[in-house]
């Protein structure tokens, strides 16, 4: 009786989650994967068929593949590195009284759509803006807009506070009298900090990681405008493949392609940091 | 421990005040810790039991006076160059390490870093003291409560400190088990030769523990001694009520002699008191307070039955009779004394059954049981 109960409880909870789940997720993922072997239609779009070209044909996209699997991770690592003092000094440094305006602060600049924010570094890195200031001290003919150094920029600018909260969550939680009983056992502040609070801070920064990094892998904004066609993205390959030259199978095929890798990365990167954390709970030293 | 002159001592307190804003968590603290002891400081909930303790880890610095460690003045040295310990009262053992690397945390800090063998030695001899051999590899959140307890003393002991400090380790575990830790670490202390510093608010665990307790109330130090001379010699009426119960029967004081005085209880009987709180100086007339230990007064349903010496009797009724198990505790009312409570040892149930709610029985005590303490 009572386990009847529960069951339907929990079918209750669970339901709309797996319904979901079903129709936007993986509804959508098998048309792709069934696109992914068709044949585009003379008007572009897609015709029935079962080819593996589209899968053959990826090459032909290599650079823009080169350039999301080098940039992406090389984005998360910089914002993860950026983001971490700043939330070290949020948790940890910054006056109580302050925090939540500080914490505020790191929002408000996202009120805004992300576009209107990227053209706003359009207009501070381009001609008019810091090359314009820099020719002032005699420095000539600096290019920053449509480089890749614009283009992590943006990266790191737009993505910054995802990685801040979980950074800042998890060490807002630590546990102050950890610190005290290193102090306590002979450690300074640096050799406490490496010892203690960076190892449990680790999890905030390994789920702000994933975060950005899959957010990163589809990103064609930022390259787009940042980069100026000329450091193109998956993401600007599947606007092209969808958008305007309406090859629907080729399009899907490298979405596919892009899911795969994207969760092959992410199973290497989980199974990475918990045999890690499992080394250090088993291992002597 | 405490009565070897020759011992110096290994903490001293000059003077020490601390304040958070106003409030004064310490005031004018002035403690001498021989090596070698086992003391305690004891005091109720917010009297700055605690922040004694921090200050001597080097986690607060007093706002006023000295802390000085083996003979140094370290209110400027950091917590982790001073040669001292200490036992949180959550452990606050390392989540991310297992056993072996808590433990060997104060080992590994120190440079140059011990060799791999050396520091395997250490950890082993100080597993084998509180009794964790094979548990190195262990995370810290798979053993239970006093498992962690010792994992905490293993991991401070590593370090051969001069003083361990004991902030309420005891305080999360069960009856039974805190009584067992208890004697492990009493035993513990006599085996390492360390100075023990134990903050407690559980007054039973201070006075079977410590070579003197510290008695502490709103930041300053009450009374200072050991366990018998707080227990039998309270100086204040404070410590008195604080250290085991007491009965407080209001008196006035008649002929002062040189070590001895006359008081009067409201009952109207008069008797020789040789026992006082510190620093009374005692004129007739004066009002006092007879402090009497409830273990003190035997109840009998024959007055005759009282020896002899018993120099108060007071018929009293019976209001209340709790079981403690080893004992009964009778509280009563009596027309000269008011309300007043007594402890039958069961032993007592030889002669007579135990007495009813709402019986009339003597109530008596000897002069020596009484000690006058101010009347606050
Ligand atoms: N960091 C702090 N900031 C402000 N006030 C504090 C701080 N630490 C302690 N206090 C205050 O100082 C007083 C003494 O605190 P302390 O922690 O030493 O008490 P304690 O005797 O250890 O009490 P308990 O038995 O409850 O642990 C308390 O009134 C407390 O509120
Ligand atoms: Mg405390």
């Amino acid at each position: 009786m009572a386990l009847r109960r529960q069951k339907g409880v929990t079918a209750l909870l669970v339901g709309p989650a797996a319904a979901f789940f079903l129709l936007l997720l993986v509804l959508p993922l098998v048309v792709v994967v069934i696109y992914s072997f068709g044949e585009r239609g003379p008007a572009g779009g897609y015709t029935p068929a079962f080819t593996f070209d589209n899968y053959l044909n990826i090459a032909s996209r290599g650079q823009a593949f080169l350039n999301t699997l080098m940039m992406a991770p090389l984005g998360t690592l910089l914002c993860a590195l950026v983001a971490y003092p700043m939330a070290y000094y949020l948790a940890v440094k910054a006056p109580a009284r302050w925090r939540v305006m500080l914490l505020v602060l790191i929002i408000v600049p996202f009120w805004a759509s992300q576009l209107l924010r990227i053209y706003a570094w359009l207009l501070i890195l381009g001609n008019r803006g810091i090359p314009s200031l820099l020719e002032l001290v005699g420095l000539e003919d600096v290019r920053l807009v449509n480089t890749r150094f614009a283009v992590l920029l943006g990266m790191v600018y737009g993505y910054l506070p995802l990685m801040i909260f979980p950074i800042y969550v998890s060490l807002e939680k630590l546990d102050k009298r950890l610190l005290e009983a290193s102090a306590d056992l002979g450690a300074g502040a640096w050799r406490t900090f490496r010892q203690v609070t960076l190892p449990l801070s680790l999890p905030g920064v390994a789920t702000g990681s994933l975060l950005v990094f899959i957010l990163l892998m589809g990103e064609f904004i930022i390259p787009a405008l940042l980069g100026g066609g000329k450091v193109f993205f998956i993401g600007n390959a599947l606007v092209d493949l969808f958008l305007q030259s309406r090859n629907w199978p080729f399009g899907a095929a490298v979405a596919v392609s892009i899911v795969a890798i994207m969760l092959a990365t992410i199973a290497v990167y989980m199974r990475f940091l918990l045999g890690r954390n499992q080394l250090r709970q088993e291992a002597l030293i | 421990m405490a009565e070897d002159a020759a011992r110096k001592p290994i903490v001293v307190f000059r003077g020490v005040s601390k304040f958070f804003g106003e409030v004064a968590a310490a005031s004018d603290i002035s403690l001498e810790v021989a090596a070698g002891e086992f003391l305690s400081f004891l005091g109720p909930s917010g009297c700055g039991k605690t922040t004694a303790l921090r200050m001597i880890a080097g986690f607060e610095q007093p706002s006023e006076g000295d802390v000085f460690l083996d003979g140094v003045r370290v209110n400027d040295i950091p917590a982790y160059r001073r040669p001292v310990n200490m036992v949180f009262q959550s452990y606050a053992l390392f989540p991310h390490l297992n056993v072996w690397r808590n433990v060997a945390y104060g080992l590994l800090q120190r440079s140059p870093r011990p060799s791999r063998a050396d520091i395997d030695r250490s950890v082993a001899r100080v597993l084998d003291l509180v009794q964790l051999n094979g548990f190195e590899t262990r995370r810290t959140w798979e053993m239970s409560g006093g498992q962690q307890q010792r994992v905490a003393l293993a991991r401070a002991l590593i370090n051969e400190p001069k003083v361990l400090l004991l902030d309420e380790p005891l305080a999360a575990l069960d009856r039974k088990l805190r009584r067992e830790m208890q004697i492990e670490l009493q035993n513990l202390q006599r085996r390492v030769g360390i100075t023990f510093i134990l903050v407690t608010h559980d007054q039973e665990e201070a006075l079977s523990m410590s070579d003197r307790v510290c008695i502490m109330r709103q930041g300053r130090i009450v009374q200072i001694g050991k366990p018998t001379d707080l227990y039998d010699r309270p100086a204040s009426r404070y410590v008195a009520d604080f250290v085991g119960k007491s009965n407080f029967f209001p008196g006035t004081v008649g002929e002062v002699a040189a070590d001895s005085a006359q008081v009067t209880v409201a009952s109207g009987v008069s008797l020789p008191v040789n026992r006082f709180g510190e620093n009374m100086q005692l004129a007739k007339g004066d009002s006092v307070v007879l402090a009497v230990r409830p273990e003190q007064i035997l109840l009998t349903r024959s007055a005759e039955s009282l020896p002899q010496d018993s120099v108060v009797r007071v018929e009293s009724r019976v209001l209340n009779r709790i079981f403690l198990g080893e004992h009964t505790e009778y509280l009563l009312s009596s027309e000269g004394l008011g309300e007043f409570a007594a402890l039958a040892p069961r032993q007592s149930e030889l002669v007579e059954s135990p007495f009813e709610t709402g019986e009339i029985v003597t109530a008596g005590f000897r002069a020596e049981a009484a000690q006058a303490l101010a009347a606050d």
